[in-house]
């Protein structure tokens, strides 16, 4: 029996961090993520948990990173701003790998930009928030019951491979109202995945002594694992380190632990990573993520009404993306591809160097609205 | 018997990366002989650090160690105590660390009043990175960022720590380690934020440009600049006075302590006691 909640995207993907293990929330207001944040504050006290309003944007996810080391289950939320003042210590997760999940719910920038508007501007800053060398993962909810279930599978992520988790919204899909049908208790708590741990002696314990595209294993603190956690280029040990080939094989095993596992098995988990509609016998496919997506369904329907066989493709894990699949509808479509999104073309450029042909269609926009279905089917007639 | 480090330190760590003679060294001894006379299980013992020569303090005790970025952390070091209450978690930091690019959560860790064991090691100067001003680099003094003189004001950083609201706030030098021993026991036993401003020296890129090129001229200096708080407190109003940092214990206050005060969120939430009023506290505004 699936739950039928009424509720909001910010209000499911709080709720959603709760039944998925959090118990540590730290945090900073900003539009259009703070309901993220009220509703940590009214359920996390309740079961025991933390939710804590920090002095700005950088002391919110540095409490977060802070208590996930201790072996707490955390996350932070924010919108683009926000991932801006916060990138250094999401460069920290990364070296140093401490699971962090960090939901950004995306509103029109560069710089304060359209505060209460929505834009999917930040997808290019999900792949590189940070400087130096690590490959990201980001999950981007398409719909209201995405918003629960992929912010559950952001935390599963996170504990698996040790890394920060980017979980996007867009200002439309954060603040929609509506119902949600969500998996059983049951059914989530079945799933949840824990961060590995060591069970041998003490003095045997070396967190970052894992073999390539391995994950670090960091004990909770306080159990008598004594260890050194630390953002400079570290050893097995934990301890800095400047030795060539160590930092090395550091950077690789950061990048690889993502990308080479996403390749050889074409997903980090057992979800899907893409959403298919009426893709089998389309001339047309469309390409579309996150609430602009609401509108494709709509845009498929109507085309296909009148003749015109569309179909959509929406990626819900934008990075590491959906690469091989990506490879075929290249193949198969060629350059009847249309691609819409809101932004300049941030997940284009992706898809360009995936499918290694530019010829494909675009409709975008950065002006803070969204994409009507009827601006999408304008978009694909001109394409017939 | 002569105290047995070895027993807090990571001794295959050893030798430090901190200059001969740097303060650093005995502030981590005083450090370790606190903890002990605390009576603390390693076990449950964190040490947060964060950028610059202080940054390598956490490396050095073998307990659960955290280097963190630059300025962060009190930060880092809230969410540690947030998350895990019953851990002593003590935070070292410099005078560039704490009170520049990190002085934002220096004041709000002392606002929370959260039991945490903030150890400010002001040094005067930016010291791993050769020289550059810090906020509490003397005026006139030279700076590989201000050659013909640092002009910019200073931060009395145990004064700005009493007027966040920190419950414990001291200053002392390292010139004396037993003393400093003492102060940091008090501030490891008070409850609440302990502000400890420790003085040391960087006679390497501070002596050097200034006239106190090895550890006893800017140990000296140090000392010139310093006065017990009672003598301190017993001179007359006038520019001696405002150019000596008095030393010991200069607040300790009983406040109500954050996590404490959480404790008291989780049980309204939980139902077992009725929302937090203004009638909870005695200072209301």
């Amino acid at each position: 029996m699936a739950r039928e909640v009424i509720s909001t995207g910010n209000e499911l993907a709080a709720k959603a961090a709760i039944e998925a293990g959090a118990r540590f929330f730290g945090g900073y207001p900003i539009t259009p993520s703070s309901e993220v944040m009220h509703v940590a504050s009214d359920l996390l006290p309740a079961v025991g948990g933390v939710a804590i309003q920090m002095e700005d944007e950088i002391a919110g996810i540095s409490s977060a990173i802070g208590a996930s080391a201790t072996g707490v289950k955390s996350f932070t939320a924010t919108s683009g701003p926000g991932i801006s003042l916060k990138a250094e210590q999401i460069g920290l997760a990364f070296i140093a790998e401490i699971p962090l999940v960090i939901i950004n719910v995306m509103r029109g920038g560069p710089s304060t930009g359209l505060p209460t508007r929505v834009s999917q501007a930040d997808i290019g800053q999900a792949q590189y928030p940070t400087h130096g060398d690590y490959a990201s993962i980001t999950l981007c909810a398409g719909s209201l019951s995405e918003c629960y279930t992929q912010t559950v599978r952001a935390f599963n992520l996170a504990e698996k491979y040790m890394t920060p988790v980017f979980m996007l919204l867009d200002e439309t899909i954060g603040h929609m109202h509506g119902k949600a049908d969500l998996p059983d208790i049951e059914a989530i708590e079945a799933s949840i995945v824990d961060r590995e741990k060591f069970h041998g002696d003490p003095a045997d314990y070396k967190p970052y002594d894992v073999p390539m595209n391995k994950p670090a294993i960091l004990n909770p603190m306080f159990e008598g694992y004594k260890y050194h956690v630390t953002g400079l280029h570290h050893g097995t040990e934990g301890f800095p380190t400047e030795d060539a080939q160590q930092c090395e094989f550091n950077i690789e095993r950061l990048v690889g632990k993502i990308n080479t596992i996403h390749l050889e098995n074409n997903g980090l988990d057992d979800l899907p990573d893409y959403e298919e509609v009426d893709l089998d016998d389309a001339d047309i496919c469309i390409i579309a993520y996150g609430s602009i997506a609401l509108g494709a369904y709509e845009a498929v329907k109507k085309l296909r009404s009148e003749g015109i066989k569309a179909g959509l493709f929406r990626p819900i894990m934008l990075w590491p993306s959906p690469i091989k699949r990506l490879e075929e509808l290249g193949r198969q479509f060629e350059n009847r591809i249309m691609i819409t999104e809101l932004n300049m073309g941030q997940y284009s450029r992706e898809i360009e160097r995936v499918i290694k042909r530019n010829d494909f269609t675009t409709l975008l926009k950065a002006n803070g609205r969204p994409i009507a279905p009827a601006e999408m089917v304008a978009k694909v007639k001109e394409m017939m | 018997m002569a105290f047995n480090y070895d027993k807090y330190l990571r001794v295959n760590k050893m030798p430090t990366l901190w200059c001969w003679g740097c303060g650093d060294g005995v502030i981590l001894k005083a450090t370790i002989r606190a903890i002990e006379k605390m009576g603390w299980d390693m076990k449950d013992v964190c040490v947060v650090s964060g950028i610059g020569c202080s940054g390598r303090f956490s490396s050095y005790i073998d307990c659960n160690t955290v280097h963190t970025t630059h300025g962060r952390t009190v930060a880092y070091a809230t969410g540690i105590k947030l998350a895990k209450p019953h851990a002593h978690v003590i935070v070292v930091a410099g005078d560039g660390d704490g009170l520049a690019i990190g002085g934002n959560h220096t004041i709000h860790g002392c606002r929370r009043n959260i039991d945490l064991n903030f150890i400010l090691i002001n040094n005067f100067i930016y010291g791993l990175t050769n020289s550059q001003t810090s906020p509490t680099t003397p005026r006139g003094m030279w700076t590989v960022s201000q050659k013909n003189g640092n002009i910019d004001p200073t931060f009395n950083a145990s004064n700005l720590a009493i007027g966040a609201g920190a419950s414990f706030v001291a200053r002392e030098s390292m010139i004396d380690p037993k003393k400093l021993e003492k102060i940091l026991v008090k501030g490891f036993s008070h409850k609440g934020f302990s502000f400890i401003e420790v003085l040391s020296n960087c006679h390497i890129n501070l002596g050097r440009k200034n006239k106190m090129a090895n550890a006893m001229e800017n140990l000296d200096w140090i000392d010139s600049i310093t006065m017990p708080l009672k003598k301190w407190e017993a001179l007359e109003k006038g520019p001696e006075k405002e150019n000596l940092l008095p030393t010991g214990v200069l607040r300790e206050v009983e406040q109500e302590e954050y996590c404490d005060m959480y404790a008291e969120v989780q049980k309204a939430a939980q139902g077992q006691r009725a929302k937090i009023s203004q009638d909870d506290f005695e200072k209301k505004i």
